[in-house]
């Protein structure tokens, strides 16, 4: 069983939610990225996503946008990306790691080799923005040989029709975009979340994790009495720029408490 | 390199042209994407949305524009007798008018009222702010605050025209980062929201679309060059940023295989160093909706690019470009800042024409193997757009050199 589905399933058990939180490699620069990233699970991360920084990061909003730059101007690249999650590793074999990012460096990279290479680093996961099923064979057969979960968007407007069509290629989990619009900005209603997740739900077994303006534990609590996990991305990569490390896992704790708290 | 019954027949029903083309966009996106694909092909299947937009073409653009043969540049390049294709004449005054008209029509048909666009050189914005105007419809433009600088004259046509400019200030600030803009905006406002795509560049179906709107500079040269010369072209030369004026001109002569195809991309400061020539310096990668030549690094971070003119200024090109260089159908050349300025001079002093800083790239080639060429050789050049909007950056890159030493 693959990592993702143990932790899922150990989390079903416990009759709670994951919380799934984001940080992009390199940023700042790589020794505080791999400090931040080693100190994640203590702090209650359930599922990390490890963003690959790209210098056009199409659907991020700004606090991602520029994580990604201050990654890239401290010498951050894909190759680094995997070596933080090799390190990352050596402490860790439990907690699932997610990259996360756009497909030009891996296709730079050679889709086939890339599956393996995520695979030895200790990779469980891959969320390619840019990828949609009409794209995705080029890379889900090599991901699949490497046993690396595909992780598909759905998203607002993912009609009945659609879904199938995106859920197709899935494992691992099903990621809910719960907003029209880019990382960091809008949030959805908690009504209009339990709508679209039960929605899915009649498409897929998959965990479903929600994700997109969520800011605060509260907002994770809601999400997580509604789907397998809440996704925090910008609130973290914003409190790492603004005020540093601690504050950064400081905040990952308190949306942790949120997401344990969320259904007792 | 395949051999080819015809080069017209693409891109297959997934939008690939051979491994370039395709749909790399973020799911949000995707069924408004598959909605423009069907509208698309409605649309074209329907007369009265080709009639409208001929009459639109006629009556609006000024379409035919000359074919004019440019005899004081024939001379001066001492070879191949040179025509020049008049899209400058064309109301706003380059080729961009085109393929607004066309995605107007199909927002219209849509349903939608809101038409945002990228910008690099400001004449797609500036096109596109004037059929909204024309549609009553809300306009908003992307554009980088590098070009905001250096195209402010198009700037204030655009708000003129009741446009709001949005400058972008990520990146280098130019065509690139407008596109990136450009697309969060769509994704944030898929409901109401028409990405109007201004080159042959982007995701299925806009590559095509643009292509096949863009097609009627092709078609007009060829009844002109029929009626004045009562033969085809030998050369069809045309500059490339993204590449719609070099798509419109090019596409209905693949076929010819006697018409020799030159497209010329920007050369910047120098191919060894910052420049805009992604075939020539580029390789295969995915951005912004598509697999095309991308200016990128061993990583696969993309390059900001280089050239003189805004409108050139782009790490991409469309993706059927890079398929015909590819089957080396097309050559692809490229062309410097200082070759292109050169040019710029040269065609406004001898034939009282100024052209745009882009379309001074193919002048530019043309004058480097017109010479070559046999004196019956008959060489049409893209006249893309007019310079109007360069005098700024002409005058900046003159410095204190006196004018008339140049030409």
């Amino acid at each position: 069983m693959s990592r993702i589905a143990k932790r899922f399933e150990a989390l079903r058990a416990g009759n709670r939610a994951a919380l799934v939180s984001f940080i992009m490699a390199g940023d700042p620069d790589r020794a505080a990225c791999q400090a931040v990233l080693n100190g994640l699970p203590a702090a209650g991360a359930d599922v990390i996503e490890l963003g690959m920084p790209f210098t056009d990061p199409m659907a991020d909003g700004p606090a991602i946008q520029l994580a990604a730059g201050r990654a890239l101007a401290a010498g951050g690249s894909l190759k680094q990306t995997l070596e933080m999650v090799a390190e990352f590793r050596k402490a860790d074999r439990d907690t699932p790691i997610i990259l996360m990012g756009y497909y030009n460096p891996i296709y730079a990279w050679g889709p086939e080799k890339f599956a393996g290479d995520a695979a030895l680093a200790g990779v469980d996961g891959l969320i390619i923005v840019d990828l949609p099923p009409e794209e995705a064979g080029e890379l889900v057969p090599f991901l699949r040989s490497a046993a690396i979960d595909f992780i598909v968007l759905t998203t607002p407007t993912s009609d009945d029709a659609r879904l199938p069509v995106v859920l197709a290629n899935a494992s691992g989990f099903v990621y809910y975009v719960s907003i029209a619009g880019v990382t960091g900005t809008g949030s959805a209603t908690s009504a209009a979340i339990e709508a679209a997740v039960t929605r899915i739900r009649r498409h897929t077994a998959l965990p479903v994790c929600v994700g997109f303006g969520i800011r605060t534990p509260e907002q994770a609590a809601e999400v997580a009495r509604a789907a397998e996990g809440a996704v925090v991305g910008s609130a973290i990569v914003q409190a790492l720029a603004d005020q540093g490390p601690a504050a950064a896992l400081a905040l990952v704790e308190t949306l942790a408490a949120g997401v344990r708290a969320a259904r007792k | 390199m395949q051999s080819l019954n015809t080069y017209r027949a693409g891109p297959d029903e997934r939008g690939h042209f051979g491994i370039f083309g395709g749909r790399y966009v973020a799911e949000t996106l995707m069924p408004l994407i598959l909605q423009v694909e069907a509208a698309y092909a409605a649309a074209k299947a329907d007369p009265a949305f080709e009639a409208e937009f001929r009459e639109l073409l006629a009556q609006y653009v000024g379409r035919p524009n000359p074919l004019y043969f440019a005899r004081r540049l024939t001379e001066a390049f001492g070879g191949a007798k040179i025509f020049l294709k008049r899209e400058d004449l064309n109301h706003t005054g380059a080729h961009k008018i085109n393929n607004c008209i066309g995605q107007i029509l199909l927002a219209r048909r849509m349903g939608k009222k809101r038409i945002i666009a990228e910008t690099g050189a400001g004449q797609h914005g500036v096109a596109t702010a004037t059929v909204c105007a024309l549609f009553g419809m809300q306009c908003v433009i992307y554009m980088g605050s590098t070009d905001i600088e250096r195209q402010m004259p198009n700037v204030y046509r655009m708000k003129l025209l009741g446009a709001e400019v949005k400058p972008v200030t990520s990146g280098a600030a130019t065509l690139k980062d407008a596109m990136n803009d450009a697309l969060r905006d769509w994704v944030s406002n898929v409901d109401n929201t028409y990405y109007l795509i201004g080159t042959v560049a982007g995701p299925h179906p806009y590559p095509t679309m643009v292509r096949d709107f863009q097609s009627v500079i092709g078609e007009e040269v060829r009844a002109q060059i029929l009626a004045q010369e009562g033969r085809l072209p030998d050369s069809l030369v045309a500059c490339i940023g993204g590449g719609s004026n070099a798509m419109g001109l090019f596409h209905p002569f693949l076929d010819e295989p006697l018409v020799r195809i030159i497209g010329v991309e920007a050369a910047g400061h120098g191919l060894d160093k910052l420049h805009a020539a992604s075939l020539t310096g580029g390789k295969p990668g995915v951005l912004h909706g598509n697999r095309t030549y991308l200016l990128q690094d061993a990583d696969g971070q993309i390059a900001e690019a280089h050239s003189i003119s805004a409108g050139l200024d782009y790490p991409g090109i469309g993706p059927e470009h890079s398929w015909l260089h590819e089957t080396g159908r097309v050559e692809y050349v490229s062309i410097t800042d200082d070759e292109a300025v050169a040019a710029f001079l040269q065609c406004t002093r001898l034939e009282g024409i100024i052209p745009a800083l882009e379309s001074s790239h193919a002048i530019a080639h043309a004058g480097k193997i017109a010479s070559t060429l046999p004196k019956d050789h008959l060489m049409v050049v893209n006249l893309s757009g007019r310079g109007d909007k360069d005098v700024s950056t002409i005058a900046k890159a003159l410095g204190d050199v006196h004018l008339g030493g140049l030409v």
